[in-house]
């Protein structure tokens, strides 16, 4: 089955836990994860930024490990993402900022790829909001 | 035949962004001819009050944007009698139109009629 899996709550949500554990369980169960779409807080999972301290568990990274790993199509929505100061080195140019804080293997692109990712999956599964 | 959607704003207009980023989806759909309803539930119905102040927040308006759902496109627009009543609203004086106002065991059918469901 072809699952799209949608993220609305910051790293330290335990919803943005289950999203990992949610997505390494559909890839074991040899599913597809057609696309990981970051909204709202949940851009802040994409930023190169976060430091966790040594004893936490570091969600970021391994958000990064697991989309590197299995070749994910990994999407931070650019609009969530300029709003909370999630930038690639093209949108920090762009507006002038001094740095940028997202890079590979996260993309920054518009809400279409929310709508795509609907359409070429079975399932849509969401973590987060209220 | 594309998947239909349903998107749920739950949340009130001045909270924070959530009621620009559940519209947000509408609206990018919209855009796609895609087939989208939109329910306001919760305090989601706050954003169909009439004759709001954002100004007075320094915040923009949504309202204008809601109402022009329609014209991008997103005309299935619900609301949930429930939640209007338990605010004090009245389900003829909604500042989005037309809109169709939905008792809860409506909502189960509604909701079991999409594809998929988005909830913010």
């Amino acid at each position: 089955m072809k699952f799209a899996i949608a993220l609305y709550s910051p790293a330290h949500a335990p919803s943005s836990r289950r999203a990992l554990l949610f997505a390494q369980a559909v890839l074991a169960a040899r599913h597809e994860i057609v696309r990981l779409f970051f909204y709202q807080d949940g851009v802040h999972s994409a930023s190169a930024n976060v430091v966790t301290a040594q004893d936490e568990l570091d969600i970021p990274a391994q958000w990064r490990d697991f989309v590197n790993t299995h070749r994910l199509d990994g999407v931070v929505c650019i609009a969530a993402a300029l709003r909370r100061g999630v930038l690639n080195e093209q949108e920090a140019e762009r507006y002038s900022r001094p740095s940028a804080n997202l890079s590979a293997p996260w993309d920054l692109s518009g809400l279409g790829q929310l709508h795509d990712a609907v359409q070429a999956a079975d399932r849509l599964i969401c973590f987060g909001g209220p | 035949m594309p998947h239909s959607l349903l998107i749920i704003s739950r949340q009130p207009p001045w909270s924070g962004p959530n009621a620009r980023e559940a519209l947000d989806i509408a609206l990018a759909g919209g855009a796609f001819d895609l087939p989208l309803g939109m329910l306001f539930l919760d305090d989601g119905v706050l954003q169909l009050l009439p004759l709001q102040s954002a100004a007075q927040l320094q915040q923009k308006d949504l309202t204008a944007n809601l109402q022009a759902l329609s014209m991008f496109g997103v005309e299935d627009l619900f609301a949930c009698h429930t939640s209007l009543v338990e605010r004090g609203m009245s389900p003829n004086e909604l500042s989005v139109e037309p809109i169709q106002v939905l008792r809860d065991h409506e909502i189960a059918e509604l909701i079991d009629r999409y594809d998929q469901v988005i909830t913010i």
